[in-house]
């Protein structure tokens, strides 16, 4: 069973961008039924404004949730996104608000610090055969400690960096299109988003994520260097979560070393809802995608709706449980 | 067939959840994000915010992320409330500067904003609804001068010399007892970040430099703890003044080691918070600051209804 969705799944991937399969996806009908029951619901949801509040929020948990779907192909887990993500925005504060350096440098050492982080956890992963709960675990931890002793358990603001605040409130299309202000979080949660999915879809790191996910075994007896691979996923991830970084903290203006711990269940919680196994072997970063907005808009939505904040978590929790039960019953229909 | 009937069981429960939504058309509707939700001290800062919704008839929301740590999710709440175009906001920031952007848009839309609790640092709010610490720690320095009798030494461990409610809190008390109890002198006024440990060992150091020393405040949660547990080490007498409240110092009151505390009113913070709104709405005058008001409580009227309504475990 498992060989067979080695072959059949990066197909699928491919696949996606034919209409025909976009039906299958039944988290994208979840979506939109979302968007219609909140949009007659309240006339103040489907608004220019508070779309691009919904895609804005979206921005962070979605290009973590890509890392995520990343890790969760191959068969593991991730646990360390949400600190990671800090531990690269505090590393962007100590090189451009400590260190004084200039912009790209801070972007180019979030990112960096990112895949370090990824290649570390997939080493233990890898070399050290520590489950990768436990790992990530671990690291999840290490992170959150360093990113308090480097900041000195302060906020790091980029006042005296013009510009970075741009990489993710500015709106490049907005100052192209003047009625249209996407702001760039967005446009990089797409360009990661279209990334991603080109390496799992069209590359050799690609087919092995998935490989790795459905028999890990039979890669190995084909002679292939699993723990390369395997590591390189890792290191990949960890590089996404360094973009997140970037992206909270332009977004805030500020690295916050004290936020991330539990932010990676919402990333796990969209992969889920996107339709990725936990098991391994299939999954897709457009259905993350989709898993990531019903979160904000099921978030947003009932917000503009006053819903009580313990009934919107009743109800998000409800979703989750939901979608991944929908998925179970249409893949038994299949 | 899945699918409709998925649909059918999302929008009918969608459907009951906007309908138990408070939504009548004349209402003001306040939006209030705070620092904070499921802790007892936001929970009552809620009750708060909803006995004023009932008396003045306006329809109160109360938000807040799961930790203090989490900017973005408050940003993102604030946000959402934007778009729900409230007539109101009432938010306590996190993070002042993350914030503004938002703020300036709920000014360019003509949303009065309120700020509460530790406020935002912004010209945008039209008052602060807070806690006047120097008041409440003046109070402090009263029954600490009653405790002790009028007379002997004194000290203060307080949380940091850098955060508005360090500094006022530390003044308040210091410059009271200066003005009033010409013969209490406060001895050291030292600072262990809030930390119960590193409050206790200051305490220690205190108590044995000053083997004299009558009465000691500690001026958060944090430090009233650290002064109790120093003290208990010791095995010493003093008498100590706390703030806040909290499951540690709570049974240390009622151990007799601490002799009482002042408390914030965080219902009156709630409270105070949507009157403000609602008086800005009507374009009532506001003063830059509301006193949401303190007490003082020990073992005798912990239980009072007014006072037990304001501890938190």
């Amino acid at each position: 069973m498992d060989s067979i969705s080695t072959e059949t799944k990066p197909g699928l991937i491919a696949g996606i961008r034919t209409s025909g399969a976009f039906h299958k996806l039944l988290a994208f009908s979840g979506l939109i039924a979302l968007l219609v029951v909140f949009s007659l619901a309240s006339p103040n949801f489907m608004q220019t404004q508070n779309v691009l509040a919904i895609l804005q929020a979206t921005s962070v948990n979605g290009v973590l949730a890509i890392a995520a779907t990343l890790v969760i192909i191959t068969g593991g887990i991730d646990l360390s996104v949400g600190t990671l993500m800090t531990f690269c925005a505090v590393i962007a504060g100590v090189i451009l608000t400590f260190l004084g350096l200039p912009l790209p440098l801070g972007v180019l050492g979030a990112i960096l610090a990112g895949t370090a982080a990824g290649l570390v956890s997939g080493t233990i992963i890898a070399k050290l055969k520590v489950p990768p709960f436990i790992a990530t675990l671990g690291m999840m931890l290490i992170l959150k400690g360093l990113s308090l002793v480097i900041s000195g358990t302060r906020p790091i603001y980029f006042n005296d960096t013009p510009g970075f605040t741009q990489i993710a409130q500015g709106s490049l299309i907005g100052s192209i299109i003047p009625a249209l202000p996407v702001p760039n979080g967005v446009l990089i949660l797409f360009l990661v988003a279209a990334v991603i999915s080109f390496i799992l879809g069209k590359t050799a790191l690609g087919r092995y994520t998935f490989a790795l996910g459905s028999n890990e075994e039979a890669v190995r007896l084909s002679g292939v260097n699993v723990d390369r691979w395997k590591i390189a996923v890792y290191a990949l991830a960890g590089s996404v979560c360094g973009v997140a970084g970037l992206l909270i903290a332009s977004r805030l203006n500020s690295a916050q070393p004290a936020l991330g711990q539990g932010y990676e269940l919402d990333a796990i919680a969209a992969v889920v809802i996107g339709g990725t196994s936990l098991s391994g072997g299939r999954g897709t970063v457009l259905g993350t995608l989709i898993g990531a907005l019903i979160i904000s808009v099921l978030a947003n939505g009932l917000r503009i709706l006053s819903v009580a904040q313990e009934w919107q978590t009743v109800v998000t929790g409800c979703i989750i449980i939901l979608a991944v039960y929908a998925d179970i019953l249409r893949r038994r229909n299949l | 067939m899945f699918n409709r009937r998925t649909l059918i069981g999302a929008i009918s429960a969608f459907a009951l959840l906007a309908a138990s939504a408070p939504s009548f058309a004349q209402q003001y509707d306040i939006a209030l994000i705070s620092k904070g939700f499921q802790h007892q001290f936001w929970q009552a800062v809620k009750a708060g915010a909803d006995k004023a919704a009932a008396e003045l008839d306006v329809s109160v929301t109360f938000e807040g992320p799961d930790t203090e740590a989490q900017v973005d999710r408050q940003i993102d709440m604030l946000a959402a409330a934007l778009a729900r175009k409230p007539s109101a906001i009432g938010f306590a920031a996190l993070d002042s500067q993350a914030a503004t952007p938002l703020l300036e848009q709920a000014k360019a839309a003509g949303i009065p904003v309120v700020a509460f609790d530790s406020g935002v640092d912004s010209d945008i709010p039209l008052t602060t609804a807070t806690t006047d610490n120097v008041a409440a720690a003046a109070l402090a320095a009263d029954k600490m001068a009653e405790l002790i009798g009028g007379e002997g030494k004194v000290a203060v461990v307080a949380h940091d010399q850098t955060s508005r409610t360090g500094i006022d809190r530390v003044d308040g008390f210091v410059n009271r007892i200066k003005e009033a109890y010409p013969n209490i002198e406060v001895v050291s006024v030292q600072y262990g970040g809030g930390d119960q440990l590193q409050s206790t060992e200051i305490t220690k150091s205190i108590l044995l430099a000053n083997p004299d020393l009558k009465g000691i405040f500690g001026a958060n949660e944090g430090s009233a703890i650290g002064v109790a547990n120093g003290a208990t080490e010791l095995g010493s007498k003093v008498v100590i003044i706390g703030f806040d409240s909290g499951a540690a110092q709570i049974k240390a009151i009622t151990d007799g080691v601490m002799a009482g505390a002042i408390t914030q009113n965080p219902v009156g913070i709630g409270y105070e918070t949507v009157a403000a709104a609602v008086k800005a709405l009507k374009g009532e005058a506001l003063p830059p600051v509301i006193d949401t008001g303190f007490y003082f409580y020990d073992k005798s009227n912990m239980a009072d209804p007014e006072i037990a309504a304001v501890l938190y475990q």
